[in-house]
Order: structure tokens, then C-alpha cells, then sequence
């Protein structure tokens, strides 16, 4: 594409810091990420880099939609949360059939709940609910993983958007989708094991999760799909779709006059974002062997945003460094004095808004224009 | 008579009870370079906006080649072959000029085409071409947020040549230009005016005459008078309200 472009725009390309970033930081990332991390930490470390890691997809997504569709959705939790909770359903019913594991099986046994989740058990359900059946299935469960939260998301979000309903109350109407979601989830215990969610596996498709192998398996699997997925988002954005959005995000009226309809491009920009964080949701619950309503409400979705500001909403790679960052800040405060958590990331949320709107992508982007001018001098 | 490409019959919009355009007739021909003066508040903008879909019409038909407009969404409208530069200049200020112009250009408008939509020399060179005429052959790779005013109304102007519309309704064109913008906008509107048919807003009497092939008085919704420019300018009740002070 760079060789077709005229000679003007070259010079403006190649003096543009963020675009310098975001081609080296692409591999910058991925040394980090496949060598850097995996010889520096153990396997613990290891693991809760893989759960920012799965929460990075939400981040990765957010940038495609807030930053370049000026879509602020505060429900990324809501997709999020449904790949992880079918994720969950899969493996709960691959614990739940195999005798050897002591996912509450012997108890499910003795009430004559056999091949039944432990939590229906204790909650007097007797017979596993239709929808749960097609999850004995990794066939239906992956598939349906990258397909309904993406498709629910495209028609929700078209229905909304073409009803020029767009802005703050965009989020507003998202936000109140992730405290629905996660109140459904609390009170629908026989069905979805409520507050605590569903949890205890064991295996998946046979991989014991438990042992080190099968966690710096599953950790590369994740940063290599992130990569892939921050491939896809540069790949859109660079597309004339990627101008299209930018069009949108900055004149949403003159759009429509360029004969778009930017209803149906929004909806597929947050399709796509929706696809994102449900493929972090099963990620997660694969590591962290937990789906939960926590993961799933307000506060999930708003530190996700978190993320994505501090990394800069504008850089994809910056929204992977955002959630690894506040991810383990969040760690080290909770193992040190985990009061001030929620302080710590307000505070951190409201800096970020005023002094570095675009995030440490865009300070990045501040230090080396500067360096630039005082060289030209 | 000539082939009409717009008729607009008995057209009326009222935002609570006022009438801002009030039973308007209003016919441009095919290749016609029509302009359409009038005082502050004459309902010339929102004409234009009813036309290109902005604003919906309470009563009355606008017909675009036998075509109902007034049914239809502004980027079917678009796609109809209607083109609409507004009064202060819409550009996109975060893309380069020369993708402002790529993404007028008329194809590949749905998803997925956009996404895998590739430039092809044929679109380059429409491109390069469109630039050149209006006057921004050079600054393709700048960022339109950072081109003067006179510059993106060109810009703008430029973006609706891409989309090739047989229809181009222009709002104010040469607002905010220097004497020597004015004279090249009216060479690029006559230029441009060959094989499409353009209605032009402007209070720039001189600016009018040197490119209106016919003029449209409106006043407080109505239209007061129509015909050449000298027809216009001799006529009483258009001295009156418009032309007089």
C-alpha cells in the first residue's frame, strides 16, 4: 500500500511517531511477550500475566471502538463474560462426566445427578437445562464462542445505532446491559451456579490445566492469538474501513452524505470488538479455571476501559502494554494493601483523562516529536 | 422544454408552527447552474436540507429524475446521485486530503468492500486529477484540519466530485474566501458545471452573477421571484426585501 501513496505523504508518514511505534512495537511485543516474560517469570507470575493477557483482548477491542469508531461502550464485560461463561459450561460438563476428577462428581452421584455440574446438584436441579446440552461439544462450544456474542452485539448494536442513538448514551445503555447480565447471572443460581460462579476444572479436552506444561501451553496460545487479533484490528484500520470509522468518530453527519450508512459500520466495528473480548473470556476461564458475575459487571468493564486509556486508546499494542500494566499494579496492591485499590485506579483513571489523553502510546509519541524538534534544531 | 432533473413541488416544513420553506415549486434542468439568494431566514439552507434528506419535509414531493427523494435516507439519497456540500465545511480533519477523496470516491460503499477495498491507478488518477483541479494537487498527504478555510471549502467541493453526483447542491461555496479564491471557485464551478446540474446558495451578488445561469429569489419561506440575474435585480418586490438595503 505505502508505494502507491504520492510523494507528499511519505515524509508526513514516516515523521509521524505513533505510526514508527506501531509498526516496531508490534515486534517489540511479541519478543516481550513469547521470550521476555516466559524465561523472567515462574509459572504463577506466568499465569496472571495470561489472565491481563485475556483481559487485553477487551482493550484491544475498546481501542478499535472508542478510539477510532468514538463508540464508548462500558458493557465489554457483557461479551467478555458470555465467551467465558460458555467456555465455562463446556468444561463444568467435561468435569462433571469424568469419574477421576473430584469436581463434585461422587457428591452429584449419590443424588443421582450423574454427568450433572455440582452446583445444579446443590441446587435442585435435576435435569441439565437444553441449552446447556450442546456444551458437551468443544465442536459447538468454540464456534458458538466466536460467533453469538459477535452476532448479539451486531444486532443490538445496529438496532441502536439506527436509531441514531449514539454518545454518552451509548454507554449508558451499555452499562446498564453489564449490571442486567451480571444480576441474571447472581440470580439464576440452579442454572449458571449464581455469585460464585461456575468453577473446578480440571481438564480441558483431555489437557490436565492443573500441570506447568499445559499453563505455558495455554500462555502462548494466548499471546499469540492477542497478536493475531492486534494484526486484525492494524489490518482494519489501515483499511479505507479504518478511514471510514475515523470519518464517523469525527463527523458522523457528513458521513452520511459520502453515501455510507454508519449505523451498519459502527454495529460491525463493535461486532468485531464483541468477538475480541468473548475470545479473551474463554481464554481466561481456561487459565484462571473461573467464570463469575464479577467478571462480567460495571467494575470489569469500566477498569477495561482503564486499560485501554492507559495504554492510549489509540494504539492497539499500547491497549496489550495498558492492560498488563494495570493489571499487575492491581495485583500488587491487592497482595499489599487492598483498600486502596479502587482509589488507586480512580485517581489513576482521572490522570490519565487530563494529562495524557492519549494514553502512555501518545506520551511516548510527545517524547520522541520532541527529541525530534530540539535534533532539528 | 428541457429535461427536468429536480422537481420540487408544494414543499413545506414547519418546526412547531413556523413554516421555514411554505409551499415552494422549485425546477432545475438538466446541466443548469442555478443559484438561490435571499435574506437571512429565507429557508434557502433548509431547501437544500430536504432535498439531500437532512431534514424531512411535512408536506410535498421532491422528485430526482421521476425519483421520490423525501421517502429516502440521506446515503441512499447520496447514492441516487445527489451531492451536498454544507455551509461551513465538512471535511474530515483527521484523514490527509487524499483520503478525504478516496473515501468519496463512489464504490465499495457496504463492510466488507471497504475492507478489502484496494486503490487502483484508475482511482488514483481520479483522484490525482480531482486534486488538481481544485487546487490541492500538492497537498495530498497533508491532514485536512490543517488546511486554510478557502482550502477545505475546495476540499469539500472536491470530495463531491469524486462521488460524480448529477446533482450538486452547494451551500455558500465562497464564504470565508480572499477576492482571488472567489475568481478561481467560480472557474472551478463553471468548469465543473459541464454534464451536471448545480444549485448554489450565496449572498455574493457578484459572485452570482458570474456563474448563475438563473436565480431563485426566497423569502420567509416562499419563493418571491425567478429568472436571469438582470430580470431579478430589476424586479420590485426583490429590490424591496432583499436587494433594496
Amino acid at each position: 500500500m505505502e508505494n502507491v501513496l504520492p510523494a507528499a505523504a511519505a515524509p508526513a508518514a514516516k515523521k509521524s511517531p505513533l505510526a514508527l511505534m506501531e509498526r516496531w512495537g508490534w515486534l517489540i511485543l511479541a519478543v516481550l511477550l513469547l521470550v521476555v516474560l516466559p524465561l523472567w517469570l515462574d509459572v504463577f507470575r506466568l499465569t496472571l500475566a495470561a489472565k491481563y493477557l485475556s483481559l487485553g483482548f477487551c482493550a484491544v477491542g475498546l481501542v478499535l471502538i472508542w478510539g477510532y469508531g468514538g463508540i464508548l461502550s462500558l458493557g465489554q464485560g457483557v461479551f467478555f463474560g458470555l465467551g467465558s461463561y460458555m467456555m465455562a459450561m463446556f468444561l463444568k460438563l467435561e468435569a462433571a462426566s469424568n469419574p477421576d476428577s473430584s469436581s463434585g462428581t461422587a457428591l452429584s452421584a449419590f443424588f443421582g445427578g450423574e454427568g450433572m455440574p455440582d452446583f445444579m446438584v446443590w441446587n435442585s436441579v435435576e435435569v441439565l437445562p437444553w441449552w446447556w446440552e450442546p456444551f458437551h461439544h468443544v465442536g459447538f462450544t468454540i464456534p458458538a464462542i466466536l460467533l453469538i456474542p459477535a452476532l448479539s452485539a451486531f444486532v443490538f448494536s445496529y438496532a441502536v445505532f439506527r436509531k441514531r442513538v449514539g454518545g454518552v448514551y451509548f454507554s449508558i445503555i451499555t452499562l446498564a446491559l453489564s449490571a442486567i447480565l451480571a444480576i441474571m447471572i447472581i440470580g439464576q443460581q440452579g442454572y449458571t451456579g449464581g455469585v460464585n460462579g461456575i468453577n473446578d476444572f480440571r481438564t480441558f479436552m483431555g489437557l490436565d490445566l492443573n500441570n506447568d506444561k499445559a499453563k505455558h501451553v495455554m500462555y502462548f496460545i494466548t499471546v499469540v492469538t492477542l497478536l493475531g487479533v492486534v494484526g486484525i484490528g492494524t489490518f482494519i484500520l489501515r483499511s479505507r474501513l479504518g478511514k471510514i470509522l475515523v470519518a464517523i468518530r469525527d463527523r458522523e453527519d457528513r458521513v452520511r452524505f459520502s453515501g455510507y450508512d454508519p449505523a451498519m459500520f459502527k454495529a460491525f466495528i463493535y461486532a468485531v470488538a464483541a468477538l475480541f473480548s468473548a475470545i479473551g473470556g474463554a481464554l481466561f476461564t481456561i487459565q484462571v479455571g473461573l467464570a463469575s458475575p464479577s467478571l462480567v459487571g460495571i467494575v470489569p468493564s469500566v477498569e477495561m476501559v482503564i486499560y485501554a486509556a492507559v495504554g492510549g486508546r489509540l494504539s492497539l499494542i499500547g491497549a496489550v502494554y495498558g492492560s498488563l500494566i494495570v493489571g499487575s499494579a492491581k495485583t500488587l496492591f491487592s497482595e499489599n494493601f487492598v483498600e486502596y485499590w479502587m482509589y488507586f485506579i480512580g485517581g489513576l483513571f482521572v490522570f490519565v483523562v487530563m494529562f495524557l489523553p492519549e494514553g502512555l502510546a501518545g506520551l511516548l509519541a510527545r517524547l520522541r516529536e520532541g527529541k525530534n524538534r530540539r535534533e532539528n534544531v | 422544454m428541457a429535461q427536468m432533473i429536480l422537481e420540487v413541488e408544494d414543499l413545506t416544513v414547519s418546526f412547531d408552527g413556523f413554516k421555514a420553506v411554505d409551499g415552494v415549486n422549485f425546477y432545475v434542468e438538466q446541466d443548469e447552474l442555478r443559484c438561490v439568494i435571499g435574506p437571512n431566514g429565507a429557508g434557502k439552507t433548509t431547501l437544500l436540507d430536504m432535498i439531500c434528506g437532512k431534514t424531512k419535509p411535512t408536506s410535498g414531493t421532491i422528485k430526482f429524475n421521476r425519483r421520490e427523494l423525501s421517502e429516502m435516507l440521506e446515503y441512499q439519497i447520496t447514492r441516487a446521485g445527489v451531492g451536498r456540500k454544507f455551509q461551513n465545511p465538512s471535511v474530515y480533519e483527521d484523514l490527509t486530503v487524499l483520503e478525504n477523496l478516496e473515501i468519496s470516491y463512489p464504490r465499495k460503499r457496504n463492510v466488507l468492500g471497504s475492507l478489502f477495498f484496494r486503490r487502483s491507478s484508475e482511482i488514483q488518477g481520479k483522484i490525482e486529477s480531482v486534486a488538481h483541479q481544485i487546487y490541492l494537487g500538492d497537498s495530498l498527504g497533508m491532514k485536512a484540519g490543517l488546511l486554510s478555510h478557502g482550502q477545505k471549502q475546495w476540499l469539500e467541493i472536491g470530495m463531491l466530485l469524486m462521488q460524480d453526483p448529477e446533482l450538486l447542491l452547494l451551500d455558500e461555496p465562497v464564504a470565508g474566501m480572499s477576492p482571488r479564491e472567489r475568481e478561481q471557485t467560480a472557474v472551478l464551478l463553471n468548469a465543473i458545471s459541464k454534464g451536471r446540474s448545480i444549485v448554489v446558495i450565496e449572498h455574493d451578488m457578484a459572485f452570482v452573477r458570474m456563474i448563475a445561469h438563473k436565480v431563485t429569489v426566497l423569502h420567509q419561506g416562499k419563493l418571491l421571484a425567478e429568472g436571469t440575474m438582470d430580470q431579478v435585480q430589476s424586479d420590485e418586490r426583490v429590490i424591496e426585501v432583499y436587494l433594496g438595503h
